[in-house]
């Protein structure tokens, strides 16, 4: 059994410039086990200090979310292609002060 | 501070009540060669924070064509790089620069959406302090009638001369409507005449063209459920761009001719928005082009904040006690609230007592957000089901974000029925004279169930936000009105009479001999 995994050219810094590569993964958790082994710096990366798949990140196998298909307990099928998308949102809204000009000081305010 | 770093920091301002506050991080040290340059040209506050970072161009999506399995070497030889290694497609600005919601890293101003090192979604952030005494009621009359006479407060780079009259629509106080729905004190945004193309899509288009045109793409697109289609296509026009736009498939058909006209590539996809969207990214990953709600989607969302500058200033320079807002990405709820809390803080706005309340509304069909808000719960995404096409985002970006401010600010969301949709459409049209779009019918469903649960008092001042014209979804229509395809009458009075009983369902007078009364 083998799938094909996509990465974004954004995570191909911690791959040698690998933007596809085939596994044996047979799912999700096993797959992102295997980056710890094989590319740990992208598995830096796209997990967060817990050691789960930063929110930001969206798997589709083949052309679908893979949370439409059960998520984790999905079983890869031979051939499936899995895809790393980052998600593309909006962050959260912060109203920010620069403080680079004498006299302004460390001004701070919260709303509302 | 550690020798290298440069001597300033920045303070940030949550405008969410349940996020913690995050001290942005100093990225000076090991001025490497990328962005060397910069440092000496750019102004101190924002270039030289962004100097420092050290990032790979893969991540500003340059790529200059389809080269899928290229060496990184080739790639970096081809992309948008001087002689020096400095990035081209990027600018200093000393008002406003990109900045990691999470982890607080700055990146100046390029086409980039998510931070490189913690994947979260870059926000544009803006030096407040220096629009002080700058950003005010006179300066804002001063300006033309459109969203321009906000751009102290919008990413436009420095020398961008707009020349369309987009926005500065008329907010009406809708005395008719609201005494339908309970509500006395009501008002319409009515973004179903903004221009150019008739939707609020103008906005955050106007805003996000002018950076691709700074950062020099050639093309631009999007993934559009359909009104952002229309304007990038027509605005893209005015400016001599190109443009490649992705839809669903199964978009309304004025809504593809919309885009057509103007000359732009359309490319129908076989699914709905979400793979439409997901496509869109990797496409923005492997060309060079500018697409407006990827890898511009920080320029682009900012634009959305000129709906809540124009309600205050059109309220007299105050603010409403309730914003009811359709959601689809749920980007819009948010930078209205973002537009409010910026001109509370620079004085334009009195501070309210109690926070202002934002109502966000979908349809039933395609209603995660609604959902999450409702149950407390994380976004689920849904597949999407509904007329309401403009909506139909089963996966939304901003949802998660979307449903912790509503709910932190006190607010609601409620969803509502495909029938309910076409009432909310006919309702405002018979009240207001307004033929909004199936989002809009969306809006003006929920507005009145919201006065009706009482989630909304009577006398509060209560504004909804219709984003789009109904003649883009007629079809939603279909079958609503018999007459249309009714037998025609001779040219005569008696027929005239006889049609105008029939439609008020009034039964012939029965004929009377003379002299039997």
């Amino acid at each position: 059994m083998s799938i094909k995994v996509v990465l974004p050219t954004a995570f191909t810094r911690h791959t040698d410039g690998r933007k596809q590569f085939d596994s044996a993964a047979a799912n999700l958790p096993a797959l992102l086990s295997e980056f710890d082994r094989t590319f740990p710096a992208l598995s830096t990366q796209i997990k967060d200090e817990n050691g789960k798949l930063r929110k930001f990140i969206n798997i589709y196998i083949n052309d679908e979310d893979i949370r439409f298909l059960g998520g984790d307990a999905y079983a890869f099928q031979d051939g499936d292609e899995v895809m790393l998308i980052p998600s593309i949102a909006g962050g959260r809204s912060y109203i920010c002060f620069t403080i680079g000009m004498s006299g302004t000081g460390n001004a701070r305010a919260v709303f509302p | 501070m550690p020798s290298g770093r440069f001597e300033f920091h920045a303070e940030w301002l949550r405008d969410e009540p349940c996020d913690a506050t995050t001290t942005g991080q100093n990225l000076g040290t090991g001025v490497n060669s990328l962005l060397a340059g910069r440092k000496a040209a750019g102004n101190m506050r924002f270039g030289a924070r962004s100097a420092g970072h050290s990032l790979h161009p893969s991540f500003f999506f340059l790529r200059r064509s389809r080269r899928p399995q290229e060496s990184l070497t080739v790639w970096q030889q081809e992309s948008k790089l001087s002689p020096l290694g400095e990035n081209l497609m990027d600018y200093s600005c000393s008002n406003y620069e990109l900045a990691c919601g999470e982890c607080g890293k700055r990146y100046g101003n390029r086409p980039l959406s998510a931070c490189p090192d913690c994947l979260a979604p870059l926000e544009i952030v803006y030096d407040l302090l220096n629009a002080k005494g700058v950003f005010t009621r006179d300066s804002i009359a001063r300006g033309p009638a459109s969203i321009w006479r906000y751009a102290r407060l919008l990413p436009v780079p420095e020398g961008f001369q707009p020349d369309l009259p987009v926005g500065f629509t008329p907010l009406i106080h809708a005395s008719r409507l609201g005494a339908s729905i309970g509500a006395s004190n009501l008002y319409v945004k009515n973004d179903a005449v903004c221009f150019p193309t008739l939707s609020f899509k103008d906005r955050v288009v106007a805003v996000a063209l002018a950076n691709a045109q700074k950062f020099g793409f050639d093309t631009v697109g999007c993934s559009s459920t359909g009104n952002l289609a229309n304007s990038v296509a027509a605005q893209a026009a005015r400016l001599g761009l190109k443009a490649c736009i992705l839809v669903p498939a199964d978009l309304e058909p004025a809504k593809i001719l919309n885009t057509l006209v103007y000359g732009a590539r359309l490319i129908r996809i076989d699914g709905n928005y979400d793979h439409v969207n997901r496509l869109s990214i990797q496409i923005a990953d492997e060309y060079n082009w500018g697409f407006v709600n990827v890898n511009l989607r920080p320029y682009y969302a900012e634009g959305s904040k000129t709906v809540g500058y124009e309600i205050a200033e059109q309220l007299g320079w105050r603010l409403p006690d309730n914003v009811v807002v359709p959601m689809a990405g749920g980007s819009l709820i948010r930078k209205i609230r973002k537009a409010f809390n910026e001109l509370i803080f620079l004085g334009l706005v009195k501070k309210p007592a109690r926070p202002v309340r934002f109502f966000g509304a979908q349809a039933t069909g395609c209603s995660p957000i609604s959902v999450a808000v409702k149950t407390g719960t994380d976004i689920v995404p849904q597949r999407p089901n509904t007329i309401a096409r403009s909506l139909a985002i089963g996966n939304p970006a901003d949802g998660p974000a979307a449903a912790k401010m509503i709910l932190a600010e006190g607010g609601w969301a409620e969803d509502v029925s495909d029938i309910e949709i076409v009432s909310g459409i006919q309702e405002l049209a018979e009240t207001e004279g307004i033929f909004t779009e199936t989002a809009g019918g969306v809006t003006t469903a929920v507005a009145a169930r919201l006065c009706a649960e009482g989630r909304i008092a009577p006398g509060e001042t209560t504004v909804i936000c219709i984003t789009g014209n109904g003649l883009k979804t007629t079809d939603a229509l279909a079958g609503r009105y018999d007459h249309i395809d009714s037998r025609a009458i001779r040219p005569r009075l008696a027929d005239f009479d006889a049609c105008l009983r029939s439609l008020d369902g009034t039964p012939e007078p029965e004929l009377i001999a003379a002299g039997e009364r």
